[in-house]
């Protein structure tokens, strides 16, 4: 049997009330890419995250994760969902909210114990934030509250990860920090999709790029594919960035 | 006006310690889905259910014929799901927004139960006098009687019963209902359905509020349900010390209520409802971090403290004595002379500055604080200022 890829989707249509915001999207991730989703504003690239992942139901279209449904690969996929898509006022510690991420695996009902408590002191630490594990997440600084939600993901100990936007917003040292770790993903084999906004470090952070205006422009290698073409049909502009290489 | 329940001696007679005991539980069943809804800012649902339940609650009356009957508070929960599900629907539209949503429902649900109350007042014993503030002082006299034993007042089983539920689904949800309730996208992709968790938590309500509602009425309860949970917030950073002390708040208040009601000899809802209020007010006022006057001093110990670093980079960008002159501080920085003093007392206290005839000269700790606070600034990265935090507040979150 040929090798199944990490996420295939197929014609996949989602629309809030009735206006389409995702058409007919084909697209096929093969496992261990470190892939960039680039578009312009409401282009659909959170939407066709939180499609991939069940959490908006499309009108058409199927998404597989390695051959399957998602919702029986759920332990595969882990996600990192905007920062601003949560209320930071909650009442909670950076280290409860990496917690979170074991509640997967966990099941219904069953609590997170030592284990559970290791693995996200574990990926504090990786994240550099284990200094900050008791600090209520309110009194974090957004760069800082970001790679809280790295670690998180990072608990979740996926194959396949899903993040939206983790670069918008952060500060130097936590871009650094999140390189890092994506550069570490991809050396375990593990595949990484990443909505990204700057077009500039495209080529330098990832190795597969995906254009999407609603419907899919083009996806395959940085190299073979990431020109002023591609670019222009995606954001309608004449848009030219400087690519090394 | 409620009847008194009079103790013609020192010591409390048993209706006193009945209606403490349901007027405590009460609370506490009020209190665990209050911390939820205050944390999903959903506390105004907690009001359109405790008045769109009215047609479910008479419904329910009409079959049954007692207040207190299971059939009836499950209809009446029913008619508070629909209420959530009716808003949510018209939410959906996109045509109006949630609370525009909920201000329509409620008051079309509700007056159907007041004209169905209305059209029956011959045969119905239920006003809605006793439907919006309750009548707590009946309870003991409604008593639960198995094979002519006297178990105690019907509305304690009740309450009691829906409390157990209430705190058997807490402790065996937790976990799902703080993610659920944080960040529900996680929650979805990772199997642990928002929308069960959204229902569950809206059929709990629905159902404590109608069981709370006999007692405390259907514009109290929504008091008892958020208040509690308002004031524990203020107060903690953890979600399960929020919901202990909600709870506490609430049964705190409920009995101090009832006493009040009992000197003041007023309503018994209306007292523990003004009691939580105060409870509020006291906590909104006093909190130590979130408190209206630990922000307030807080806020000023920033002003005063940007004023200072204003100042050291001031003596930082000029040699001339002249611009270091001790008066230049209000001709030119353009200060008040209370201010200015402030300001040259904290620089002096933490041996930033010297003064020597009326020149202003900056410490070589003043000149490293000063640059340390610069590169902050210019690079906002926190370990620049992990040392100073102790002294200042101002690089505080």
């Amino acid at each position: 049997m040929k090798e199944q890829p990490a996420i295939q989707i197929d014609d996949l249509t989602v629309a809030y009330n009735y206006k389409p915001v995702l058409w007919d999207i084909d697209l096929t991730v093969p496992e261990g890419v470190l892939m960039a989703i680039v578009g312009p504003n409401g282009a659909g690239k959170s939407t066709l995250i939180k499609a991939i992942l069940g959490i908006i139901d499309p009108i058409a279209g199927s998404v597989r994760v390695f051959g399957k449904a998602y919702k029986e690969q759920r332990k595969l996929v882990g996600y990192v969902p905007q920062k601003g898509s949560v209320d930071w006022d909650f009442p909670t510690t950076a280290l409860d909210v990496v917690m979170m991420g074991t509640y997967g695996r966990l099941g219904w009902i069953k609590r997170p114990g030592n284990d559970q408590k290791k693995a996200s002191l574990e990926a504090l630490e990786k994240v550099g934030m284990l200094a900050f594990k008791n600090r209520q997440i309110s009194h974090l600084s957004g760069g800082q509250q970001q790679r809280v939600f790295l670690a998180r993901a990072l608990v979740q100990d996926a194959t396949i990860y899903l993040m939206d936007e983790p670069f918008q917003g952060v500060d130097a040292t936590t871009e650094i920090a999140i390189i890092n770790i994506l550069k570490e993903l991809r050396k375990r084999g593990k595949t990484v999709v990443v909505v990204h906004h700057d077009l500039q470090t495209v080529p330098e952070y990832f190795d597969w790029v995906t254009f999407l205006n609603v419907k899919k422009i083009a996806t395959g290698p940085v190299k073979d594919i990431f020109n002023d073409d591609n670019l222009t049909k995606t954001y309608g502009i004449n848009y030219k960035v400087a690519i090394n290489n | 006006m409620p009847p008194k329940i009079y103790s013609t001696n020192k010591t409390m007679t048993s209706p006193q310690i009945e209606i403490q005991l349901i007027a405590a539980v009460v609370a506490m069943a009020c209190a665990i889905p209050g911390v939820f809804l205050v944390l999903r800012k959903m506390a105004l649902i907690s009001d359109a259910i405790s008045h769109s339940i009215l047609p479910g609650l008479v419904l329910g009356f009409f079959i049954t014929h007692d207040l207190n009957s299971p059939i009836l508070i499950l209809l009446a929960a029913i008619t508070g799901v629909i209420t959530v599900i009716l808003v949510e629907a018209i939410q959906r539209t996109g045509l109006v927004k949630e609370d525009t949503a909920i201000g329509l429902v409620f008051p079309a649900l509700f007056s159907i139960g007041v004209i169905m109350i209305a059209k029956n007042a011959n045969d119905v014993h239920l006003d809605v006098d006793a439907v919006l503030l309750g009548e707590l002082a009946f309870a003991p006299f409604d008593r639960f009687l198995l094979n002519g034993l006297d178990l105690g007042p019907k509305s304690l089983w009740i309450m009691g019963t829906i409390l157990f539920i209430t705190i058997f689904l807490v402790i065996m949800f937790f976990k799902e209902l703080k993610i659920s309730t944080f960040d529900a996208g996680l929650s979805a992709s990772l199997g642990i359905s928002p929308l069960l968790m959204h229902y569950g938590l809206m059929s709990v309500s629905s159902v404590t509020v109608v069981g709370a509602f006999d007692a405390v009425g259907a514009i109290l309860v929504v008091a008892l349900m958020i208040a509690p949970a308002a004031a524990a917030y203020l107060l903690t950073s953890d979600l399960k010390k929020m919901l202990l002390l909600s709870i506490g708040f609430g049964v705190c208040s409920a009995l101090l209520g009832y006493w009040v009601a009992h000197w003041l000899d007023a309503s018994i809802s209306g007292s523990m409802t003004t009691v939580l209020g105060l409870v509020f007010l006291f906590v909104y006022l006093f909190a130590p971090r979130k408190g209206w006057i630990a922000v307030w001093y807080r806020q000023k110990q920033q002003r005063t403290e940007v004023s200072l670093l204003t100042f050291l980079l001031h003596l930082n960008n000029h040699s001339e004595e002249r611009e270091r002159h001790i008066n230049h501080l209000q001709e030119h920085i353009n200060w008040q002379r209370v201010r200015s003093q402030t300001v040259l007392d904290l620089a002096l206290k933490n041996n930033m500055i010297t003064i020597s005839e009326e020149i202003v000269s900056l410490t070589s700790k003043g000149k490293e604080f000063t640059e340390l606070a610069l590169e902050y600034i210019l690079t906002n990265r926190d370990e620049k200022i992990e040392p100073m935090k102790d002294d200042f507040f101002l690089f505080r979150g």
